[in-house]
């Protein structure tokens, strides 16, 4: 499928598809088209997705534990340099909200932080350039931006949300955190309107910290596949500034997830808020 | 865009990257730094207390310079006291001596002003005796009256 032979809401249609695929009728297979996609149901996977984020997780791991493995107290150079001033920033960003003492919440931190950027990142390859690939390979979908697919944003805040209340738990005591869920803010003869309130509250947190990475991202996808529409002699008069506005989208996002898991982590070692 | 199974394994993929940066990336790099850190502070350190050393330094030499002046001062001034002591010694002592020899010499010069009296006493009793002699040789025999000159001589 040649992409001059589309409409444009079909073409439009294409770049928001992931490649969805699954067991169905007995057999593993990918999906073409929308319809498809969704009468895979839930145990169908984005392969697209799922690929690019552990090719991007896996170099920044790399990176990081070469970096890690040969590190001197000497003068840092190149590499290191660059690991040792990411490192710092976010040591002092954790310091900064976290009052307690954890050894996960900074690594933490910097993985999702490095992880979400590069993740971003991959929404300023020109649109169709790995969609284009793709299809010559023989693929009809790819979406090379995970953090486009609402599953991956989510995936990773139901992450955060564990730790949330694992360390909940660890911290308070189980009787401590329901207490936290039950009794509070109207004492024990608001139960019920105390358990709403709560719940609602703990339950915001990993969704609002998904869908606000999902929805800036998507929307930044959005507008560069509407870009990508317009006469090719005219897309850079608009791509160029979007794209160097986006790479302030792209950080910031990946910085309010880090920041935002960190402020959760730091209200569950916190006894009393 | 449906929700599947996509975010479970993203899930599972962020525990494992969460877990080995816990594990194998953070702890070496943070080491890293916190040696660099306590090594600036060290080396910060040795230089204030190398400077603090110096100033001591500066300072103690200073007063080894002074005392060494004063000590220097008094040496010379007891080293003038001393000579001045001497000379005061050398004059009293030439003093003595020079009464001492002055005595030796007039007794030596009494001794000899004695000799030569009595040399002088012995040649004027002789002469007297050889011109008595010559006188008396014709009217006294010598031997006789030799007794009593002897007696005379020695009254002399």
């Amino acid at each position: 499928m040649a992409s001059e032979l589309l409409t444009s809401s079909e073409y439009i249609k294409h770049h928001l598809q992931n490649l969805t695929c699954g067991m169905q009728d007995g057999s593993f297979h990918c999906a073409h088209s929308v319809e498809e996609a969704k009468a895979m149901g839930f145990w169908a996977i984005n392969v697209d997705t799922l690929s690019v984020s552990f090719v991007l997780g896996v170099i920044f791991l790399l990176f990081f534990r070469l970096v890690a493995k040969s590190a001197t107290q000497g003068v840092p150079t190149g590499a290191q340099n660059f690991a040792e001033w990411i490192v710092e920033f976010i040591d002092n960003s954790v310091r900064g909200s976290f009052t307690g003492r954890s050894a996960l919440v900074a690594p933490l931190a910097l993985t999702i932080f490095i992880w979400i950027f590069l993740m971003n990142l991959m929404d300023l390859i020109p649109i169709d350039y790995i969609p284009f690939v793709a299809e010559q390979m023989g693929v009809s979908h790819f979406k090379v931006v995970p953090t486009t697919d609402p599953n991956a944003t989510i995936g990773m805040a139901i992450g955060v949300f564990f730790l949330v209340i694992f360390y909940s738990i660890k911290i308070k005591g189980l009787g401590g955190f329901i207490g936290e869920l039950t009794l509070q803010p109207f004492g024990k003869f608001g139960l019920p309107f105390n358990i709403f309130l709560e719940v609602v509250n703990l339950i915001a947190k990993p969704i609002s910290l998904a869908l606000r990475l999902f929805g800036n991202m998507y929307a930044g996808e959005m507008i560069f596949i509407l870009i990508a529409l317009l006469p090719f002699y005219v897309q850079w008069t608009l791509s160029l500034p979007w794209a160097i506005f986006h790479i302030l989208i792209v950080t910031l996002q990946a910085f309010i997830f880090m920041t935002l898991t960190i402020v959760y982590l730091d209200m569950a070692h916190q006894e009393h808020h | 865009m449906n929700i599947n199974a996509t975010l479970l394994g993203q899930t599972i993929m962020f525990a494992m990257f969460v877990w080995f940066c816990m594990k194998f990336v953070w702890p070496p790099i943070v080491a890293a730094l916190d040696a660099r850190k306590k090594q600036i502070a060290d080396g910060l350190a040795a230089g204030e207390r190398g400077k603090y050393d110096l100033e001591l330094a500066a300072k103690r030499s200073a007063e080894l310079l002074r005392e060494a002046k004063e000590k220097a001062v008094d040496i010379i001034a007891l080293g003038d006291k001393r000579a001045s002591e001497i000379i005061e010694e050398a004059k009293v002592q030439a003093q003595i001596e020079s009464v001492r020899i002055l005595a030796t010499a007039k007794t030596e010069i009494d001794q000899e002003v004695f000799r030569a009296k009595e040399q002088l006493r012995i040649q004027v009793t002789s002469i007297a005796l050889a011109g008595a002699g010559k006188i008396l040789r014709r009217e006294i025999d010598s031997k006789a009256h030799n007794d009593l000159l002897e007696k005379l001589l020695k009254e002399i």
